[in-house]
C-alpha cells in the first residue's frame, strides 16, 4: 500500500505545528488513553435544538433576507444567494439569436457531475438514442462535488437493517422538513443503484466473503455506510463518467448552460450555452432538460470556507428560477463539522466523517472530549462552534482561525496500526504532504460549508415545477429537509439523477421540438426592475472571483 | 500584532513570467494572487480531480517536477506551468461483452508492451503511486493487481504526458478496476437479497405508513428508533 510523500527537495522534518498548537496537542496525547472506549452521551431533542439555535449559522437572522422577485418571494435566503437569484441575466435577451439552433436533442442535461451522468445512462436504458442526448458542463465532465466525496453511500442492504430504519434516519436528519415520498425514493432505490454500481465495475470496500463493510455515519441507526477506501466519490464518478464515455454520450466541456429558453407558455424548451473560451453562445433546442448543476459552496454563505468544487455556484438555481421553478429550504445550509483550519494551505477542505465513524473524537484545547462524535452534522457543527467562540476551550492557528482537534491517532490504536493509512488514504495523503502525520497527530478543525440542503422542489418522478424541466443531485431539494446526513448526497445524486433521467426520457418520447424564446427573462427582469434591484448585479456567476486585491484593483477591461 | 508585519515573499515564474506573492500559498492560490483567474487548471482544488496537473523546475535543478497546482506549496524560484489538457488515447470497450480471461488490457492496449522500465510513470504521480508496477501487472494480465495498485489514481495524466512509450496508463488503470470489480471481486449475497425483496415490494407497506405519519407520530418514532452498536 502506498502512502503520501514528503518531497526531496523538502527540508528535514520540523514540526509541523507551532509551539503553542503543540502544548496542546500534548494535553491531548494525555487524555488518550482514557478516552478509548468512552462514548460520550448523544444529546437529547432539547439540547440539540438548544445547540442550533445558539450557534449553528442558519440561525444567524442578519446573514439571510426575503427575496422580492420570483416564484419564492418573501422567502428567506442566504444573502450571497439572495443576489444572485434577484439579479439580471449576464446575457442580454435582445443581442441573441435564437433562429440558428446549434443542436437539436431530445435530452440536454445541463451538468456533467454525478446527476447529470446518471441522468444520461438512464435516458439511454430508456430508450433514448446517444447521439440524442446532449450533456453541458462548465468545466471538465466529471469536474463536481461528487468526485470529492469521500466517506461514503447510504443504502440499507444488510439483514438488521431495512429502508425503512434509512427513511427514518433521513426525515429525523433533516428535521422532519423533508418532502417524505423524496425520502422514500431515496432509501428504497438504494440498494439497487448500489447493485448497478457493482455491474459498471465499481470497487465497494468488501469483507472476503462478499459481504460490505459499513461504518454509522453521523445520525445513523444502522451501520450503513459502504466505501470505497476515503475515494468513495472519486470511484463512483469515475466509473460512471467511464460508461459515458463508452455509451459514446456527447459532451460540451468548457459550455456552460447561461440561460433557458421557453415557449409561449412557459414550457422549457432549450438553453443558451456560453463557451468560456471561445466567448460565443450555441443555441440548444430539447424536448427535455435535465438540470444537475450541483451546489452553491462557492458562493462562501456567511464568509465561510468550504469543501466545495471551484464550479459550485448556483447556476442552476439561478436559470430555474428565473423559468419559474420553486425553490425549497434555501435557509438551510449544511457546514460540515470537520474541515481542516491548519495548515493555512488546506483551510476548508473536507476531513471526512468517516474519520469519526472510525472512531476518532473532537476534542477541545485542554483533550476533553465535548460532543458526541457522530451527532448529525448540524448539530455536530454548532457543538464545534459553541466550543470555539461560545465556551473559548478552542485552538487558535498562527493566522487567527480558531479550531477543535479531531484526535485521529486513535483510529489505529482502536483499529490496530495501518488501518488508517489504508482506508483514509485521501487524507493521509492531503497531511502528509503538508508535513503532518494524522497517525501520529492529531488535526484542527472547524466546520466548513459543505452542501446545500434545499434547492429547486422536485417530485418523487425528478419532475420540477416548470413543464420540460428536471433536475437531480444537489441542485434539487425536499430530500434532505433541512440537514442532509452523511452518505446521502452520493446516493441522492443517483438516486434523483436516475429518475430525472428516465422522466425526461419519457417525455422526450411523447413530445416534439418547441419554440425558442427567452420571454420569461424579459418577464424577470421586469419583476426585477419593479422590485428596484441594483443593474449592475448579473447571474449566474460561473466561475468564483479568487483574484488578489492588488491584481483586480489594476485590471481593466479594454480588449 | 499591532503593527502591519511584513509578509514574506517569494519569486516565482510564471510561464516564465516573474511574480511576486506571499510565501506559503499553493501554487493555485499563487497564480490566482498573480491575476490569473483559472478557466482551465482548476476543478476540485481539493486534490480529487487531477485538473491542476503541474510541471515545473526550480532554479539550479535540472530535474523536472510534476504535481498537482492545489496541493503544492510555491517555492522560491520556482518555474512553473499548468497542463491544460492531455492528449491520451482511450479505446471503447462493451464492459458486458469482454473477454476477460484473454487479459483485455494488452489486447486493447497493446503500447504496454512498449515499456523500457524506465520509471519515469511512477517519479511523475503526485499521488505517488507505483505506476511502473502496475503496468507490469498489467501486461503479465494480473487485474487485480492493477485494480489495488492504480485505486489512488486522480486521472490527471502527468504519468501519460511524460511516458517514452506513449501508453495511457491511467485509462489502462480503469479499465482494469472496473473489470475488477465487474468481475473478479467477491458478490455480495446481502445486496442481490435487498435488491429482489424491495422488487418483490416487501417494504411497500411499511414505508407508505410512514410517508403518511403525523410529523408528532413521525418524532416519537425516530426518538425512540432502535440504533445498531
Amino acid at each position: 500500500m502506498r502512502t503520501g510523500k514528503l518531497k526531496s527537495n523538502e527540508e528535514p522534518k520540523e514540526d509541523p505545528y507551532p509551539e503553542s498548537m503543540r502544548e496542546s496537542i500534548k494535553k491531548v496525547e494525555q487524555t488518550r488513553e482514557e478516552r478509548i472506549g468512552k462514548e460520550v452521551d448523544r444529546m437529547n431533542p432539547d439540547e440539540r435544538e438548544q445547540v442550533l439555535n445558539k450557534y449553528h449559522p442558519d440561525y444567524r437572522e442578519e446573514g439571510m433576507r426575503g427575496l422580492d422577485a420570483g416564484p419564492n418571494q418573501g422567502d428567506q435566503m442566504p444573502l450571497e444567494l439572495a443576489d444572485l437569484l434577484e439579479a439580471y441575466p449576464a446575457v442580454d435577451p435582445s443581442e441573441v439569436d435564437l433562429t440558428k439552433v446549434d443542436y437539436e436533442v431530445d435530452v440536454l442535461v445541463i451538468g456533467g457531475g454525478g446527476a447529470g451522468t446518471v441522468a444520461a445512462l438512464w435516458a439511454i436504458k430508456e430508450g433514448i438514442d446517444p447521439s440524442d442526448i446532449l450533456i453541458a458542463t462548465k468545466l471538465r465532465h466529471g469536474d463536481a462535488n461528487s468526485m470529492m466525496a469521500q466517506g461514503g453511500i447510504q443504502a440499507a442492504d444488510r439483514e438488521v437493517d431495512s429502508p425503512k430504519a434509512h427513511f427514518l434516519d433521513i426525515v429525523g436528519g433533516g428535521h422532519f422538513a423533508n418532502k417524505p415520498e423524496l425520502a422514500r425514493a431515496l432509501a428504497k432505490d438504494a440498494p439497487g443503484i448500489l447493485k448497478w454500481h457493482e455491474d459498471l465495475g465499481v470497487m465497494y470496500d468488501k469483507n472476503e466473503d462478499g459481504s460490505m463493510k459499513t461504518l454509522h455515519g453521523g445520525g445513523t441507526s444502522r451501520k450503513r455506510l459502504h466505501s470505497a477506501k476515503d475515494y468513495t466519490g472519486m470511484e463512483l464518478m469515475r466509473a460512471i463518467r467511464d460508461e459515458a464515455r463508452n455509451q459514446e454520450i456527447n459532451v460540451e466541456e468548457f459550455s456552460p448552460a447561461v440561460e433557458l429558453l421557453t415557449d409561449s407558455d412557459g414550457t422549457v424548451t432549450g438553453a443558451l450555452l456560453y463557451n468560456m473560451e471561445t466567448e460565443q453562445y450555441y443555441v440548444v433546442r430539447a424536448k427535455s432538460i435535465v438540470m444537475a448543476t450541483g451546489g452553491f459552496g462557492r458562493l462562501h454563505i456567511q464568509e465561510f470556507p468550504t469543501t466545495n468544487h471551484y464550479g459550485a455556484t448556483a447556476d442552476g438555481l439561478v436559470m430555474s428560477y428565473r423559468a419559474g421553478a420553486n425553490l425549497l429550504d434555501m435557509d438551510s445550509v449544511q457546514y460540515h463539522p470537520t474541515g481542516a483550519a491548519f495548515p493555512e494551505q488546506i483551510v476548508g477542505l473536507l476531513v471526512t466523517e468517516k474519520v469519526r465513524g472510525s472512531g476518532a473524537i473532537p476534542v477541545n484545547r485542554d483533550g476533553e472530549a465535548f460532543v458526541f462524535n457522530l451527532e448529525p452534522r448540524d448539530v455536530e457543527a454548532g457543538a464545534l462552534i459553541r466550543e470555539c467562540y461560545g465556551r473559548d476551550m478552542g485552538v487558535e492557528t498562527p493566522t487567527g482561525m480558531k479550531g477543535v482537534w479531531l484526535d485521529t491517532p486513535m483510529i489505529d490504536m482502536i483499529h490496530g496500526e495501518g488501518t488508517f493509512e489504508e482506508n483514509l488514504a485521501y487524507i493521509y495523503r492531503l497531511y502528509t504532504r503538508f508535513g503532518i502525520d494524522p497517525t501520529e497527530d492529531p488535526l484542527l478543525v472547524f466546520p466548513t460549508l459543505h452542501y446545500q440542503n434545499g434547492g429547486i422542489e422536485i417530485d418523487d418522478e425528478g419532475r420540477t415545477a416548470v413543464e420540460g424541466l428536471f433536475a437531480g443531485g444537489e441542485v434539487e431539494g425536499g430530500v434532505h429537509g433541512k440537514n442532509r446526513l452523511m452518505g446521502n448526497s452520493l446516493l441522492d445524486y443517483n438516486v434523483f439523477g436516475k429518475r430525472a433521467g428516465i422522466s425526461a426520457a419519457k417525455r422526450a418520447k411523447e413530445t416534439e421540438l418547441g419554440d425558442l424564446t427567452l420571454e420569461h427573462a424579459r418577464r424577470y427582469i421586469e419583476e426585477l426592475e419593479k422590485a428596484g434591484v441594483d443593474e449592475e448585479r448579473r447571474s449566474p456567476m460561473l466561475i468564483p472571483e479568487y483574484r488578489g486585491e492588488e491584481a483586480l484593483s489594476r485590471s481593466i477591461d479594454i480588449i | 500584532m499591532n503593527e502591519k508585519t511584513e509578509v514574506e515573499t517569494v519569486e516565482i515564474f510564471i510561464m516564465g513570467k516573474r511574480y511576486e506573492v506571499p510565501k506559503g500559498l499553493t501554487i493555485m492560490k499563487a497564480m490566482e494572487y498573480s491575476g490569473y483567474q483559472y478557466v482551465r487548471g482548476v476543478g476540485c482544488r481539493g486534490g480529487f480531480c487531477g485538473a491542476c496537473a503541474t510541471i515545473y523546475r526550480l532554479e539550479g535543478d535540472y530535474k523536472l517536477h510534476t504535481d498537482l497546482a492545489c496541493q503544492t506549496t510555491v517555492q522560491d524560484g520556482m518555474y512553473l506551468t499548468q497542463l491544460p489538457f492531455t492528449p491520451a488515447g482511450r479505446e471503447q470497450y462493451d464492459l458486458e461483452e469482454l473477454e476477460v480471461d484473454n487479459n483485455p488490457l494488452l489486447d486493447l492496449y497493446p503500447e504496454l508492451a512498449r515499456c523500457v522500465s524506465c520509471n519515469t510513470c511512477s517519479k511523475s504521480c503526485p499521488q505517488d503511486l507505483e505506476v511502473m508496477d502496475f503496468v507490469n501487472e498489467a501486461i503479465r494480465g494480473n487485474i487485480k493487481e492493477v485494480a489495488e495498485l492504480s485505486f489512488d489514481c486522480i486521472q490527471c495524466g502527468l504519468c501519460a504526458a511524460r511516458c517514452p512509450a506513449e501508453i495511457p496508463h491511467h485509462h489502462v488503470a480503469q479499465l482494469a478496476r472496473r473489470i475488477y470489480g465487474r468481475y473478479q471481486a467477491p458478490e455480495s449475497e446481502h445486496l442481490e437479497k435487498r435488491v429482489k425483496e424491495i422488487a418483490n415490494g416487501q417494504f411497500d407497506d411499511e414505508l407508505e405508513e410512514l410517508v403518511n405519519l403525523p410529523k408528532e407520530e413521525l418524532e416519537e418514532r425516530y426518538e425512540n428508533r432502535e440504533i445498531e452498536e
